[in-house]
């Protein structure tokens, strides 16, 4: 299990690596002098030195890149332009945020999905399944940011049941943060279930028919045993890959979903330095973002080699 | 010479054989006809936009500004007094072209970058696959927005970053089928008459590893649709006064309770664009893959 473990993790690294190559790019790539632009109008060539100096631009390419790894191993990832505050606070105050509604939208999307996934497979071909499968594709299909105005117009304009916009932290106010919570967090977990529903779905038909199964319903078992005892349980296996990749999506999705209920989220931090022109903070998002996801795919297999008795054994 | 024409006609029967049977199969499959029907009446109304379209779509009109729909204004107006219907119609023009040009954009670095890999080996394959992981790690929209802004905000921008976003599963895709592809007979055949790399990969896995490359593409397509429209709807593709369904939504949040037709009609037309390239896409799944059933 260690060496799947360690083969795991020494994939990780290089990608990690690349990873970070590409987040420095992305600066390269701005049109133009960054220096000139920040000289202001009288571009005084003392100051244009001074500042190619500051931020090692003076030096070749591979060696800026190394001193932005040596300051990012020191968790100095830069200052944003307008505030002056350092890249790393911003992201510690939007992070956990976002995070919050992440995790709220990956509960919905989960109880929806795998609901309607097992259902739908145990009632293949039936009504059920023809319905289940209308969902998921429509789900799939509708912009998460329509749905998120859509939800704002029928139940925040109309019905008055739940806050239009805006955030609570849980310390402030539990109920009012889980009531301004629960319309983004559905929003952003609906695509997600939808997703979710057909991997079950898929994972649940391939297990029903296998040999345990077929021994469990001839033994006479209850239907409902058989389908959630031993089919579910191992259904379960692959479907646990398939969330960590589906958080990547949760993540690009909070984007969207902060803007339309202007949530200060992580996604909002990123819209907003993009307007500002704060690619440091671009940067900064676009690399944690990276990271927690090659986090959450490395637990993954590390869980999905647990949960396996074959892989455990080896 | 008798060898060389067997070994390069082996596989082109069955092949004939089995594209007659996935079309028959894609056409007795109701929701992927629907899907298609769908994709086509979207085409036909961005190719018609100039004929079609009722009014000038950038042309404000101050006295009937947030107009609701009526016999003149069919799906009623915007802040500024345009006609919805109108920039809708030519708003499609900009959906279809972000999701066509950047699959192409996608297909056209991926496949190659895919099918190198996978045929060759090595160290070509180990570098090409670790920086397409790397960029899956980076999730599509966050990734669209980090080019689009580094790039500029322009829609040509945003088909280029959608592009590069979507990329990395082109390389995957056509990789996985090389390395299948590569060690079957006819392809060891093709080797042993002393055919060379280039039309070993353009005669013999190429043509093999097209149809999931298709199905991938059409349900590439309806997700590049929805991050145009997202990075539109962010102000980070189609720029003002040209309409795009994104740009159309990102003004109507403003005014969700009072000119709700605003929001509602550009996002039907997404949906149903995206719907119909999802059905037709899941339908040529399933006529050109029967493993997936």
């Amino acid at each position: 299990m260690w060496r799947i473990v360690a083969h795991r993790l020494a994939i990780a690294v290089p990608t990690l690596v690349l990873v970070s190559m590409i987040v420095f790019g992305l600066q390269k790539m701005l049109p133009g002098d960054p220096v000139l632009a920040l000289a202001g109008e009288d571009q005084d060539p003392h100051v244009i030195a001074t500042l190619r100096h500051q931020y090692h631009l003076d030096r070749p390419v591979p060696v800026q890149y190394a001193l932005w790894v040596r300051d990012l191993m020191h968790g100095n990832l830069g200052t944003a332009l307008r505030t002056g505050v350092p890249v790393t606070t911003l992201i510690a105050q939007k992070l956990p945020v976002t995070l919050q509604l992440a995790t709220f939208a990956m509960v919905i999307a989960v109880i929806i999905g795998l609901t309607a996934g097992v259902l739908s497979a145990s009632n293949r071909g039936r009504a059920l399944d023809h319905i289940a499968n209308i969902f998921a594709l429509s789900g799939m299909s509708i912009p998460n940011f329509w749905l998120g105005i859509l939800l704002i117009l029928v139940v925040s304009v109309h019905w008055h049941w739940l806050p239009s916009s805006g955030y609570v932290s849980p310390s402030e106010d539990f109920w009012l943060s889980i009531k301004t919570m629960i319309m983004p967090a559905f929003v952003l977990g609906a695509a997600l279930g939808a997703q979710l529903m057909r991997h079950t779905r898929s994972a649940m038909l391939s297990v029903l028919h296998a040999d345990y199964v077929r021994t469990a319903r001839a033994k006479g078992l209850l239907r409902t045993t058989v389908i959630v005892k031993h089919a579910f349980r191992n259904a379960l296996i692959p479907i646990v890959t398939v969330l960590a990749l589906l958080f990547g999506e949760l993540l690009a999705g909070a984007v969207l979903t902060e803007q339309v209920f202007t949530i200060p989220g992580f996604g909002k931090l990123i819209v907003d330095a993009v307007f500002n022109r704060d690619y440091a903070v671009v940067q900064g998002v676009v690399l944690v973002t990276a990271l927690t996801y090659i986090a959450v795919n490395l637990v993954a297999d590390i869980v999905y080699v647990l949960l396996n008795p074959k892989l455990r054994r080896r | 010479m008798a060898t060389v024409s067997a070994a390069t006609s082996a596989p082109q029967a069955p092949a004939r054989r089995g594209r007659r049977r996935a079309l028959a199969k894609f056409a007795r499959n109701r929701a992927a006809l629907v899907g298609a029907a769908i994709v086509l009446i979207v085409i036909v109304v961005a190719a018609l936009a100039p004929w079609i379209s009722p009014f000038d779509p950038v042309q404000a009109d101050f006295l009937h500004v947030r107009s609701a729909p009526d016999a003149m204004h069919w799906f009623g107006t915007d802040e500024l007094g345009r006609d919805i219907l109108s920039r809708m119609i030519w708003g499609a023009r900009a959906s279809l072209a972000a999701g066509v040009v950047s699959v192409a954009v996608a297909v056209a670095i991926g496949v190659p970058l895919g099918l190198i890999a996978g045929y060759f080996g090595g160290l070509i394959d180990t570098v090409v696959s670790r920086v397409a992981d790397a960029l899956l790690s980076i999730p599509f929209l966050i990734l669209a927005i980090a080019l689009a802004a580094f790039l500029g905000q322009s829609l040509t921008n945003a088909m280029i970053a959608i592009g590069v976003s979507a990329m990395p599963r082109f390389v995957r895709l056509s990789r996985g089928q090389a390395i299948a592809v590569k060690a079957e007979e006819y392809v060891e055949g093709a080797r042993a008459i002393g055919l060379d790399d280039t039309r070993i990969v353009l005669r013999y896995i190429l043509p093999n590893v097209l149809p999931p490359i298709i199905v991938q593409a059409s349900l590439t397509v309806a997700t590049a649709i929805i991050a145009e429209a997202s990075l539109s709807f962010l102000g980070l593709g189609q720029l003002p006064p040209a309409p795009s369904w994104g740009s159309m939504l990102n003004s109507a949040k403003d005014f969700v309770s009072e000119a709700p037709w605003m929001s509602i009609f550009p996002g039907v037309a997404i949906f149903l664009t995206v719907l119909g390239f999802n059905l037709l896409g899941d339908g040529l799944r399933d006529a050109l893959d029967p493993r997936e059933h």
